[in-house]
Protein backbone atom coordinates (compact mmCIF):
# COMPACT_ATOMS: atom_id res chain seq x y z
CA UNK A 1 0.00 0.00 0.00
CA UNK A 2 1.46 3.35 -1.00
CA UNK A 3 0.17 6.57 0.41
CA UNK A 4 0.46 10.13 -0.93
CA UNK A 5 -0.52 13.19 1.11
CA UNK A 6 -1.18 16.30 -0.98
CA UNK A 7 -0.66 19.77 0.49
CA UNK A 8 -1.93 22.54 -1.80
CA UNK A 9 -0.06 25.71 -0.84
CA UNK A 10 -0.26 29.35 -1.84
CA UNK A 11 2.12 31.70 -0.04
CA UNK A 12 2.49 29.51 3.04
CA UNK A 13 6.13 30.23 3.86
CA UNK A 14 6.70 29.79 7.58
CA UNK A 15 3.83 27.28 7.87
CA UNK A 16 4.13 24.69 5.08
CA UNK A 17 7.43 23.22 6.35
CA UNK A 18 5.89 22.51 9.73
CA UNK A 19 2.87 20.83 8.11
CA UNK A 20 5.16 18.63 5.94
CA UNK A 21 7.18 17.53 8.99
CA UNK A 22 3.97 16.99 10.94
CA UNK A 23 2.63 14.65 8.22
CA UNK A 24 5.95 12.79 7.94
CA UNK A 25 6.04 12.29 11.70
CA UNK A 26 2.46 10.96 11.87
CA UNK A 27 2.67 8.87 8.69
CA UNK A 28 6.31 7.89 8.11
CA UNK A 29 5.30 5.57 5.24
CA UNK A 30 3.65 8.39 3.27
CA UNK A 31 5.10 10.48 0.49
CA UNK A 32 4.26 14.14 0.86
CA UNK A 33 3.52 16.27 -2.19
CA UNK A 34 3.34 20.04 -1.90
CA UNK A 35 1.52 21.62 -4.83
CA UNK A 36 2.84 25.16 -4.91
CA UNK A 37 0.18 27.32 -6.56
CA UNK A 38 2.60 29.92 -7.98
CA UNK A 39 3.49 31.34 -4.58
CA UNK A 40 5.53 34.53 -4.59
CA UNK A 41 7.37 33.57 -1.39
CA UNK A 42 9.64 30.67 -0.42
CA UNK A 43 6.89 28.06 -0.11
CA UNK A 44 8.47 25.60 -2.58
CA UNK A 45 11.97 25.81 -1.09
CA UNK A 46 10.65 25.39 2.44
CA UNK A 47 8.59 22.36 1.37
CA UNK A 48 11.57 20.73 -0.37
CA UNK A 49 13.79 21.39 2.63
CA UNK A 50 11.21 19.68 4.85
CA UNK A 51 11.43 16.58 2.64
CA UNK A 52 8.36 16.95 0.43
CA UNK A 53 8.13 16.35 -3.28
CA UNK A 54 7.13 19.70 -4.79
CA UNK A 55 5.39 20.61 -7.99
CA UNK A 56 5.02 24.27 -8.89
CA UNK A 57 2.20 25.65 -11.03
CA UNK A 58 3.61 28.30 -13.40
CA UNK A 59 0.66 30.63 -12.76
CA UNK A 60 -1.84 30.78 -9.92
CA UNK A 61 -4.73 28.45 -10.73
CA UNK A 62 -6.72 28.16 -7.50
CA UNK A 63 -7.35 25.63 -4.74
CA UNK A 64 -9.25 23.05 -6.80
CA UNK A 65 -6.77 23.14 -9.68
CA UNK A 66 -3.87 22.70 -7.25
CA UNK A 67 -5.57 19.73 -5.58
CA UNK A 68 -6.37 18.14 -8.93
CA UNK A 69 -2.68 18.45 -9.88
CA UNK A 70 -1.96 16.39 -6.79
CA UNK A 71 -4.55 13.75 -7.76
CA UNK A 72 -2.98 13.50 -11.21
CA UNK A 73 0.44 13.05 -9.64
CA UNK A 74 -0.93 10.33 -7.36
CA UNK A 75 -2.67 8.44 -10.16
CA UNK A 76 0.30 8.59 -12.54
CA UNK A 77 2.79 7.49 -9.92
CA UNK A 78 0.80 4.47 -8.86
CA UNK A 79 -0.21 5.37 -5.32
CA UNK A 80 -3.10 3.42 -3.87
CA UNK A 81 -4.37 5.98 -1.33
CA UNK A 82 -4.33 9.76 -1.66
CA UNK A 83 -4.95 12.25 1.14
CA UNK A 84 -5.03 16.01 1.45
CA UNK A 85 -4.33 18.47 4.25
CA UNK A 86 -4.26 22.27 4.35
CA UNK A 87 -0.88 24.02 4.28
CA UNK A 88 -1.77 26.69 6.83
CA UNK A 89 -1.44 24.42 9.86
CA UNK A 90 -5.18 24.37 10.55
CA UNK A 91 -5.27 20.57 10.53
CA UNK A 92 -3.28 18.23 12.73
CA UNK A 93 -1.73 15.41 10.73
CA UNK A 94 -2.27 12.90 13.55
CA UNK A 95 -5.95 12.66 12.53
CA UNK A 96 -4.83 11.26 9.17
CA UNK A 97 -3.76 8.12 11.04
CA UNK A 98 -7.31 7.55 12.36
CA UNK A 99 -8.73 8.44 8.98
CA UNK A 100 -6.41 5.92 7.32
CA UNK A 101 -7.56 3.12 9.59
CA UNK A 102 -11.19 4.13 8.95
CA UNK A 103 -10.54 3.95 5.20
CA UNK A 104 -8.84 0.57 5.46
CA UNK A 105 -11.14 -1.02 8.02
CA UNK A 106 -14.47 -0.14 6.47
CA UNK A 107 -15.92 -0.46 3.06
CA UNK A 108 -15.58 3.23 2.21
CA UNK A 109 -13.89 5.14 -0.59
CA UNK A 110 -13.55 8.61 0.95
CA UNK A 111 -12.94 9.64 4.55
CA UNK A 112 -13.51 13.28 5.53
CA UNK A 113 -12.22 14.89 8.70
CA UNK A 114 -15.15 16.81 10.19
CA UNK A 115 -14.67 19.59 12.71
CA UNK A 116 -18.36 19.57 13.68
CA UNK A 117 -19.01 15.86 14.16
CA UNK A 118 -18.10 15.62 17.84
CA UNK A 119 -20.21 18.68 18.68
CA UNK A 120 -17.85 19.86 21.40
CA UNK A 121 -17.89 23.35 19.94
CA UNK A 122 -14.11 23.57 19.78
CA UNK A 123 -14.29 25.15 16.35
CA UNK A 124 -16.09 28.48 16.17
CA UNK A 125 -16.35 29.78 12.62
CA UNK A 126 -17.64 33.27 11.87
CA UNK A 127 -21.43 33.54 11.68
CA UNK A 128 -21.55 33.91 7.88
CA UNK A 129 -19.25 30.92 7.47
CA UNK A 130 -21.25 28.85 9.94
CA UNK A 131 -24.50 29.62 8.10
CA UNK A 132 -22.93 28.73 4.74
CA UNK A 133 -21.36 25.48 5.94
CA UNK A 134 -24.57 24.57 7.82
CA UNK A 135 -26.76 25.18 4.77
CA UNK A 136 -24.68 23.04 2.45
CA UNK A 137 -24.14 20.37 5.08
CA UNK A 138 -27.94 20.13 5.33
CA UNK A 139 -28.42 19.99 1.54
CA UNK A 140 -25.64 17.40 1.12
CA UNK A 141 -27.12 15.30 3.95
CA UNK A 142 -30.58 15.39 2.37
CA UNK A 143 -29.35 14.38 -1.06
CA UNK A 144 -26.86 11.71 0.01
CA UNK A 145 -29.24 10.43 2.73
CA UNK A 146 -26.41 10.27 5.23
CA UNK A 147 -25.18 12.68 7.86
CA UNK A 148 -22.70 15.16 6.36
CA UNK A 149 -21.55 17.79 8.86
CA UNK A 150 -18.53 19.38 7.24
CA UNK A 151 -18.58 19.45 3.41
CA UNK A 152 -15.96 22.24 3.35
CA UNK A 153 -13.27 20.22 5.14
CA UNK A 154 -9.89 20.21 3.41
CA UNK A 155 -8.77 17.17 5.41
CA UNK A 156 -9.63 14.11 3.33
CA UNK A 157 -8.38 10.66 2.45
CA UNK A 158 -9.51 8.63 -0.56
CA UNK A 159 -8.85 5.48 -2.53
CA UNK A 160 -7.01 5.97 -5.80
CA UNK A 161 -10.10 5.22 -7.92
CA UNK A 162 -11.72 8.31 -6.39
CA UNK A 163 -8.64 10.44 -7.17
CA UNK A 164 -8.69 9.00 -10.68
CA UNK A 165 -12.35 10.02 -11.00
CA UNK A 166 -11.36 13.53 -9.85
CA UNK A 167 -8.75 13.78 -12.62
CA UNK A 168 -11.49 14.15 -15.22
CA UNK A 169 -13.45 17.27 -16.04
CA UNK A 170 -16.05 16.43 -13.37
CA UNK A 171 -13.82 18.14 -10.82
CA UNK A 172 -14.38 21.87 -10.22
CA UNK A 173 -11.05 23.66 -10.41
CA UNK A 174 -12.09 26.66 -8.26
CA UNK A 175 -13.25 25.26 -4.95
CA UNK A 176 -14.69 21.80 -4.52
CA UNK A 177 -17.23 21.56 -1.70
CA UNK A 178 -20.65 19.99 -1.03
CA UNK A 179 -21.20 19.62 -4.79
CA UNK A 180 -18.33 17.16 -5.09
CA UNK A 181 -19.67 15.06 -2.18
CA UNK A 182 -23.04 14.88 -3.92
CA UNK A 183 -21.29 13.91 -7.15
CA UNK A 184 -19.37 11.16 -5.32
CA UNK A 185 -22.60 9.85 -3.82
CA UNK A 186 -24.32 9.84 -7.22
CA UNK A 187 -21.36 7.99 -8.72
CA UNK A 188 -21.70 5.31 -6.06
CA UNK A 189 -18.67 6.04 -3.88
CA UNK A 190 -19.04 5.54 -0.12
CA UNK A 191 -18.27 8.57 2.07
CA UNK A 192 -17.50 8.46 5.80
CA UNK A 193 -16.89 11.35 8.18
CA UNK A 194 -14.47 11.09 11.09
CA UNK A 195 -14.43 13.68 13.91
CA UNK A 196 -11.28 15.79 14.07
CA UNK A 197 -10.14 18.91 15.87
CA UNK A 198 -9.18 21.92 13.78
CA UNK A 199 -7.68 25.22 14.71
CA UNK A 200 -9.44 28.33 13.43
CA UNK A 201 -8.09 29.22 10.01
CA UNK A 202 -5.40 31.89 10.31
CA UNK A 203 -7.35 33.72 7.65
CA UNK A 204 -5.54 34.24 4.40
CA UNK A 205 -5.69 30.60 3.35
CA UNK A 206 -6.70 29.29 -0.06
CA UNK A 207 -10.22 28.76 1.27
CA UNK A 208 -10.51 32.53 1.74
CA UNK A 209 -11.59 32.51 -1.92
CA UNK A 210 -15.04 31.84 -0.48
CA UNK A 211 -16.48 35.26 -1.10
CA UNK A 212 -19.64 34.50 0.81
CA UNK A 213 -22.44 35.57 -1.51
CA UNK A 214 -20.80 34.29 -4.68
CA UNK A 215 -19.90 31.09 -2.81
CA UNK A 216 -23.54 30.46 -1.89
CA UNK A 217 -24.66 31.20 -5.45
CA UNK A 218 -21.98 29.04 -7.04
CA UNK A 219 -22.59 26.11 -4.72
CA UNK A 220 -26.40 26.19 -5.17
CA UNK A 221 -26.03 26.29 -8.96
CA UNK A 222 -23.35 23.61 -8.92
CA UNK A 223 -25.46 21.25 -6.78
CA UNK A 224 -28.51 21.95 -8.96
CA UNK A 225 -26.75 21.10 -12.23
CA UNK A 226 -25.02 18.11 -10.62
CA UNK A 227 -28.49 16.73 -9.90
CA UNK A 228 -29.60 17.45 -13.48
CA UNK A 229 -26.66 15.62 -15.07
CA UNK A 230 -26.81 11.89 -15.66
CA UNK A 231 -25.09 9.78 -13.02
CA UNK A 232 -21.40 9.57 -13.96
CA UNK A 233 -19.49 6.32 -14.19
CA UNK A 234 -16.22 6.11 -12.32
CA UNK A 235 -13.05 5.65 -14.31
CA UNK A 236 -12.04 1.97 -14.50
CA UNK B 1 -41.39 52.85 -43.40
CA UNK B 2 -37.89 53.61 -42.23
CA UNK B 3 -36.24 56.73 -43.56
CA UNK B 4 -34.08 56.45 -46.65
CA UNK B 5 -31.11 57.69 -44.64
CA UNK B 6 -31.46 54.93 -42.05
CA UNK B 7 -31.94 52.37 -44.84
CA UNK B 8 -28.76 53.50 -46.58
CA UNK B 9 -26.78 53.51 -43.31
CA UNK B 10 -28.05 50.03 -42.38
CA UNK B 11 -27.27 48.59 -45.83
CA UNK B 12 -23.85 50.24 -46.01
CA UNK B 13 -23.03 49.26 -42.41
CA UNK B 14 -23.95 45.61 -42.79
CA UNK B 15 -22.16 45.39 -46.17
CA UNK B 16 -19.03 46.93 -44.65
CA UNK B 17 -19.23 44.48 -41.74
CA UNK B 18 -19.59 41.55 -44.13
CA UNK B 19 -16.61 42.64 -46.24
CA UNK B 20 -14.51 43.30 -43.12
CA UNK B 21 -15.24 39.80 -41.74
CA UNK B 22 -14.33 38.18 -45.08
CA UNK B 23 -11.12 40.21 -45.16
CA UNK B 24 -10.26 39.10 -41.61
CA UNK B 25 -10.79 35.46 -42.57
CA UNK B 26 -8.73 35.95 -45.75
CA UNK B 27 -5.83 37.33 -43.70
CA UNK B 28 -6.25 34.48 -41.21
CA UNK B 29 -6.88 36.96 -38.41
CA UNK B 30 -10.30 35.34 -37.74
CA UNK B 31 -10.93 31.62 -37.83
CA UNK B 32 -13.76 30.46 -40.10
CA UNK B 33 -15.36 28.84 -37.08
CA UNK B 34 -15.76 32.16 -35.28
CA UNK B 35 -17.02 34.03 -38.32
CA UNK B 36 -20.34 32.16 -38.48
CA UNK B 37 -22.27 34.32 -36.00
CA UNK B 38 -20.79 37.55 -37.39
CA UNK B 39 -21.66 36.68 -41.00
CA UNK B 40 -25.20 35.70 -39.94
CA UNK B 41 -25.62 39.03 -38.12
CA UNK B 42 -24.48 41.01 -41.14
CA UNK B 43 -26.65 39.07 -43.58
CA UNK B 44 -29.82 39.28 -41.48
CA UNK B 45 -29.44 43.04 -40.93
CA UNK B 46 -28.65 43.49 -44.64
CA UNK B 47 -31.76 41.50 -45.65
CA UNK B 48 -34.02 43.43 -43.32
CA UNK B 49 -32.64 46.80 -44.45
CA UNK B 50 -32.67 46.10 -48.19
CA UNK B 51 -35.97 44.24 -48.40
CA UNK B 52 -38.67 46.65 -47.33
CA UNK B 53 -41.52 44.11 -47.49
CA UNK B 54 -39.70 41.67 -45.18
CA UNK B 55 -39.00 44.39 -42.61
CA UNK B 56 -42.66 45.43 -42.73
CA UNK B 57 -43.89 41.87 -42.18
CA UNK B 58 -41.40 41.08 -39.41
CA UNK B 59 -42.29 44.34 -37.63
CA UNK B 60 -45.95 43.39 -37.83
CA UNK B 61 -45.32 39.88 -36.45
CA UNK B 62 -43.20 41.28 -33.59
CA UNK B 63 -45.85 43.86 -32.81
CA UNK B 64 -43.24 46.62 -32.91
CA UNK B 65 -44.37 50.14 -33.75
CA UNK B 66 -41.29 51.36 -35.60
CA UNK B 67 -39.51 49.38 -38.28
CA UNK B 68 -36.26 50.92 -37.07
CA UNK B 69 -36.69 49.14 -33.72
CA UNK B 70 -37.01 45.82 -35.58
CA UNK B 71 -33.58 46.44 -37.09
CA UNK B 72 -32.09 47.33 -33.68
CA UNK B 73 -33.85 44.37 -32.10
CA UNK B 74 -32.20 41.89 -34.44
CA UNK B 75 -28.85 43.63 -34.07
CA UNK B 76 -29.12 43.39 -30.28
CA UNK B 77 -30.23 39.74 -30.32
CA UNK B 78 -27.12 38.80 -32.28
CA UNK B 79 -24.84 40.82 -30.02
CA UNK B 80 -26.24 38.93 -27.01
CA UNK B 81 -25.68 35.61 -28.79
CA UNK B 82 -22.13 36.63 -29.65
CA UNK B 83 -21.36 37.55 -26.04
CA UNK B 84 -22.79 34.28 -24.78
CA UNK B 85 -20.78 32.44 -27.41
CA UNK B 86 -17.63 34.14 -26.14
CA UNK B 87 -18.44 33.27 -22.51
CA UNK B 88 -18.66 29.62 -23.56
CA UNK B 89 -15.37 29.92 -25.45
CA UNK B 90 -13.64 31.58 -22.49
CA UNK B 91 -14.85 28.82 -20.15
CA UNK B 92 -13.48 26.25 -22.57
CA UNK B 93 -10.16 28.10 -22.88
CA UNK B 94 -9.89 28.33 -19.11
CA UNK B 95 -10.32 24.57 -18.78
CA UNK B 96 -7.57 23.97 -21.33
CA UNK B 97 -5.24 26.49 -19.71
CA UNK B 98 -5.67 24.87 -16.27
CA UNK B 99 -4.96 21.44 -17.77
CA UNK B 100 -1.76 22.81 -19.33
CA UNK B 101 -0.68 24.57 -16.13
CA UNK B 102 -1.07 21.24 -14.33
CA UNK B 103 0.96 19.35 -16.95
CA UNK B 104 3.78 21.88 -16.75
CA UNK B 105 3.76 21.61 -12.96
CA UNK B 106 3.85 17.79 -13.09
CA UNK B 107 6.79 17.88 -15.51
CA UNK B 108 8.74 19.99 -13.04
CA UNK B 109 8.20 17.69 -10.03
CA UNK B 110 11.07 18.19 -7.60
CA UNK B 111 11.86 15.09 -5.56
CA UNK B 112 13.97 15.52 -2.45
CA UNK B 113 15.69 12.11 -2.84
CA UNK B 114 16.75 12.51 -6.44
CA UNK B 115 19.60 14.65 -7.65
CA UNK B 116 20.17 15.87 -4.12
CA UNK B 117 23.88 16.16 -4.72
CA UNK B 118 23.69 18.55 -7.61
CA UNK B 119 21.68 21.07 -5.66
CA UNK B 120 24.11 23.09 -3.58
CA UNK B 121 23.18 23.78 -0.01
CA UNK B 122 20.54 21.09 -0.05
CA UNK B 123 20.21 18.92 3.01
CA UNK B 124 17.65 16.25 3.60
CA UNK B 125 16.24 16.31 7.06
CA UNK B 126 17.46 13.54 9.35
CA UNK B 127 20.08 12.08 7.01
CA UNK B 128 23.50 13.04 5.82
CA UNK B 129 23.54 14.58 2.34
Amino acid sequence: MSLLIIIPAFNEEGRVGKVVRDVKRSLPQADVLVVNDASSDGTAAEATAAGAITVTLPVNAGYGAALQTGYKFGVRNGYSIVGQIDADGQHKAEYLVEMLSALEAQNVDVVIGSRFLDRDGHYQPSLARAVGIGLFARIASLITRQHISDPTSGLQLMRINVASFFCSEVYPTDYPDADILILLHRTGFQIREVPVQMLPSPGDSMHAGHRSLYYVYKMLLSIFVTMLRPRPRPAP
Amino acid sequence: MISTNLRIIAIAGSLALLLFIIELVRRRRLKEEYSVLWVTTAIVVLLLAAWGGLLHDVTHVLGAISQASTLYFFGLIFVIFLLLHFSVRVSNLERRVVAMIQEIALLSANRPNEGANDRPGYEQEGSAP
